[in-house]
């Protein structure tokens, strides 16, 4: 039997109760969101928090999905089942909908967070992936206020993120922009198993042109990345199998898996190749209303 | 520390342990071993119970995390000696075999009734898919929550005409 060894437990109340027990605690305390990520580590002792702070009271604070102006914001402490079952979510971006059916299962769903997914910094984590390919904006809070930061900069490292000791995530936003398609296939070896590769694509259209266009995979390296020679292409570009197909290849090349029990390298890359060319399909028929 | 959670509709609270899991109060704690506990993965699913009203893998909730909260286990489905309709579906259409996946089974398929009293095969399937059985192949738990959506709509129908 597995348990994790001792530690404090802490309840927030707020956003600033969260930052001001961090403050006072110190490196050796941990937030706890959904717990699907943490505590699974915690009784393997992969994680050994002295303190542990339960933001789960946080959900009326942070647990909205909604428009602002141009830009969707997602707070931090909204669940997976919230997330697959938003209609203003899978209006603006599908994709969110394609990767949340297939993100581990609905048990689970019913608990872990897109803040907990994040700040995980797994480099199979689909959410992600996908807030990479949409060109996401993480919002972190400390006491000395807010700060933005990429989510190219967001994630340093497998499992490390830019969120300070002393800091929270709060919420993600994400630009709107017209005329826009995404979508976001995974190969998984079961039900509920995390990706043995990911691929998302976002479009952007002008008429028949691809105006600009994201490509993020999954399970491929150190973390979940954007494939900047994919962007390359894509823009300015007239859709078309063989233009989904360099790009593909391109995915292919740019990324670094590593052979393990999910598959060897080799075929991680043919993932890719192909998943990438899927999404980019069903992106594009998205955008132009003309998906199957 | 001190908590209290209120299970089955009572208060329990216990001087626990921060680290305590939330599957071990539940049996440990309160004796309550209806509820299994099957993995070190949070992958099995045996140990599902709901959490103000939603079902969740009881292994991966610390028992601080569910003070203040209501939780429903297995001991509750039957009500005045009446089975709930699933329990009754998986002894009309043979839903276990040794019986270790049921406990977590029976709970998600009542969840999955109060949201959607009329599922496809495609939904019981996926509502199921974070739980793992070794006996019965599944077709027989799908068949079995089948059979109790079927005797629910029944009494429904037969209610309101
Ligand atoms: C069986 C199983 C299968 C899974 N399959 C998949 C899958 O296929 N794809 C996938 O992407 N994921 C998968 N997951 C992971 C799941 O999505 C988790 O819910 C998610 O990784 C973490 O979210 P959480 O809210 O549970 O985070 P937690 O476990 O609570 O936290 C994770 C980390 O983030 C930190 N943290 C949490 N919230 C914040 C915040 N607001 N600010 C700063 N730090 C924070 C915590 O301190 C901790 O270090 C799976 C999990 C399980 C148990
Ligand atoms: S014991 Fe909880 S998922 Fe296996
Ligand atoms: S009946 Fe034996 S594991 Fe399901």
């Amino acid at each position: 039997m597995q348990v994790p060894a001792p530690f404090e437990y802490e309840r927030a109340e707020s956003v600033d109760h969260a930052i001001g027990l961090l403050e006072r605690l110190g490196s050796e305390a941990r937030l706890v969101a959904g717990g699907h990520s943490l505590i699974p580590m915690m009784r393997l002792r992969l994680a050994n928090p002295e303190y542990i702070i339960d933001i789960n009271d946080l959900v009326a604070e942070l647990g909205y999905i909604r428009v602002e102006g141009d830009h969707l914001h997602i707070g931090a402490m909204a669940r997976h089942q919230e997330l697959l079952e938003s209609d203003i979510l899978a209006q603006h971006f599908p994709m969110f909908r394609d990767a949340e059916k297939v993100i581990a299962d609905p048990v689970v769903r019913n608990r872990g967070t897109i803040g907990g997914s994040l700040c995980q910094a797994d480099p199979s984590e689909d959410l992600s992936a996908v807030c990479s390919t949409l060109d996401a904006v993480c919002v972190i809070k400390g006491s000395g206020g807010e700060r933005i930061v990429s989510m190219h900069d967001f994630h340093q490292g497998p499992y490390e993120t830019a969120v300070g000791d002393a800091e929270i995530l709060t919420e993600v936003r994400i630009p709107i922009r017209a005329n826009g398609g995404s979508a976001y296939n995974k190969v998984e070896r079961r039900a509920g198993d995390w990706a043995v590769v990911s691929a998302g694509a976002a479009v952007w259209m002008d008429g028949d042109t691809i105006t600009d266009g994201r490509v993020g995979l999954a399970a491929v390296g150190p973390n979940t990345t954007t494939i900047d020679q994919a962007r390359d292409l894509l823009q300015g570009a007239a859709p078309s199998d063989e233009l989904f197909a360099q790009v593909g290849a391109v995915c292919a090349e740019n990324c670094d898996p590593d052979t393990d029990m999910r598959g060897s390298a080799e075929y991680k890359k043919h993932l890719a190749n192909e998943l990438t060319q899927r999404s980019l399909r069903t992106a594009v028929a998205r955008a132009t209303g003309q998906e199957a | 520390m001190e908590v209290t959670i209120n299970v089955n509709g009572v208060d329990q609270t216990k001087e626990i342990e921060g680290r305590l899991l939330l599957v071990h109060f539940i049996r440990d704690s309160l004796g309550l071993t209806g509820t299994h506990w099957g993995c070190d993965t949070s992958n099995c699913g045996t140990c599902v119970v709901w959490m103000d009203e939603e079902p969740v893998k009881s292994c991966t909730v610390l028992a601080a995390m569910a003070g203040g909260r209501r939780v429903r286990t297995v001991e509750d489905l039957e009500q005045d000696g009446v089975l709930d309709p699933v329990q009754q579906g998986f002894i009309q259409e043979h839903g276990l075999q040794c019986g270790y996946c049921t406990p977590g089974m029976l709970m998600t398929s009542r969840a999955l009734l109060d949201k959607n009293p009329d599922p496809t095969e495609e939904e019981i399937r996926e509502a199921i898919s974070g739980q793992i059985c070794r006996c019965t192949g599944y077709s027989m738990i799908v068949r079995s929550i089948q059979w109790a959506a079927n005797a629910e709509n029944a009494v429904t129908v037969g209610a309101s005409s």
